[in-house]
């Protein structure tokens, strides 16, 4: 007996040390494991009330970015009320402009992916909320995709970063269109196919949606072009697009409905069967 | 209670705020960060009560780990540079520390570099060991532990040398 508190007193530095080390792994690997570990976490009072209130500040230091985004999006906006404007005060009138055609709601990505050759994204709006096959759906800075089903409370978008997906998109310079598709290779890159060799292209252009289709209305940004060659046949070209959005990083979007699309198929199909 | 042990509470305080509040948001190139709070474990004085020293960096690890949700391994990185702490002096500072009477204002440069640098770079190895708690992801750990340490060894000295109180 007297021999083990000898061992215990000449060697107390050592089993303190293994001790609080066996503690510490205790600890860590409780965390690995899943998140139960009660107390080393910071959603104690002690933290979390520290957290709570670096956040504040944090939240008033962030203020800049999130100014630089609206502005953003203010310029944009503005930039599209002053060309409405513009249109509203031409010598005739455009009827178009009595009622807008276009419905915006905001929506939140609930899932993305861009990392498989097929990507659907989905979205906290259903058929609840009037959303229908074939809405499209944007962020300020570009098209996300074109919505495919949807229960009651969500709804599965068709991204396109998708192989199957196509878009009808143009020039913004000029109004040569072809059709906007996705090899499956980069996130950050769409090919835009079908722009006759005639036009003039050039590396940095703008490329926007055409309007040729019910589904987005004409003048959204999609991307620059960072590429073009002439494909096989050497009558069109085959331009590779890089997104202004970062697919990677979506949360908040918009689901654009076009008032008008059942008219205009309507009347398209009366065309085709003629 | 004397000055000495006020300045220690002082400093564990600090330290700990400073560490949470603003050094372990820097994530520079995404991941890097100094640990700066080792600095109360490395200043310490060397003449103590080494179960109290123990206890003291078990619980300065275990507050950082608290507010950065990592489980106990900052405990551990501080409980083990603590417990070597005694073999890092004889190793920068040879015999002059065997008598007990160096002070960290008036040691020369050389030594008390090797000293930081060895405790830092012993505390990131431990640390960033038990957080990607992989030994196939060796490479990532060492690579994690050269940058870090680089970081919180300039961070070290930078403080030391503005605090330290002038040798008359």
């Amino acid at each position: 007996m007297q021999q083990i508190l000898n061992f215990i007193i000449r060697n107390k530095n050592f089993l303190l040390y293994l001790l609080l080390m066996a503690l510490s792994m205790f600890f860590t690997t409780q965390t690995h494991s899943y998140h139960k570990s009660k107390f080393i976490n910071s959603a104690n009072f002690l933290s979390g009330g520290l957290y709570t209130r670096l956040n504040n500040i944090e939240q008033y230091l962030d203020l800049k970015v999130q100014n630089d985004n609206l502005s953003e999006e203010n310029t944009r906006l503005r930039n599209l009320l002053q060309n409405y404007k513009v249109s509203r005060e031409e010598n005739f009138i455009d009827s178009t402009n009595f009622k807008g055609s276009y419905l915006f709601r905001p929506v939140r990505v609930i899932k993305n992916s861009y990392s498989a050759s097929a990507n659907i994204l989905a979205i906290n709006k259903g058929s609840n909320d009037s959303i229908q096959e074939d809405f499209g759906l944007i962020t300020p800075k570009g098209i996300l995709g074109i919505v495919d089903h949807t229960s009651k409370n969500y709804a599965t978008v068709i991204s396109i970063l998708n192989t199957k997906s196509k878009i009808s998109a143009q020039l913004k310079k000029t109004n040569h269109f072809g059709t906007l598709t996705w090899n499956g290779k980069s996130p950050n890159t769409v090919q835009l196919l079908d722009i006759p060799k005639i036009a003039p292209i050039e590396v940095g252009d703008t490329i926007i949606t055409s309007g040729r289709s019910v589904i987005f209305p004409k003048g959204l940004q999609i991307g620059t072009i960072a590429s073009f060659k002439l494909d096989a046949a050497e009558n069109n070209f085959e331009i590779n697009v890089s997104l202004f959005n970062d697919m990677t990083n979506i949360e908040h979007a918009y689901i654009i409905e076009h008032l008008d699309a059942p008219e205009i198929n309507n009347l398209l199909n009366l065309s085709n069967e003629q | 209670m004397n000055s000495s042990v006020i300045s220690q509470i002082l400093k564990f305080i600090g330290l700990i705020l400073v560490q949470v509040l603003i050094l372990n948001h820097i994530n520079f190139l995404g991941y890097i960060n100094p640990y700066l709070y080792i600095l109360f474990i490395i200043l310490y004085p060397i003449k103590n009560n080494r179960l109290v020293f123990l206890l003291l960096s078990f619980l300065l690890g275990i507050i950082i780990d608290i507010f950065s949700d990592s489980g106990g391994i900052h405990a551990a990185a501080c409980v083990t540079i603590a417990y070597m702490r005694p073999l890092a002096l004889k190793w920068s500072f040879g015999t002059v520390y065997e008598h007990q009477t160096i002070k960290f204002n008036n040691v020369d440069f050389g030594s008390k570099l090797m000293y930081i640098s060895i405790l830092t770079g012993v505390h990131h190895l431990v640390l960033f060991f038990l957080e990607v708690f992989n030994f196939s992801e060796t490479l990532l750990t060492l690579q994690k532990t050269l940058f870090s340490s680089t970081f919180t060894i300039l961070l070290c000295v930078i403080v030391t040398i503005i605090f330290s109180k002038r040798s008359k």
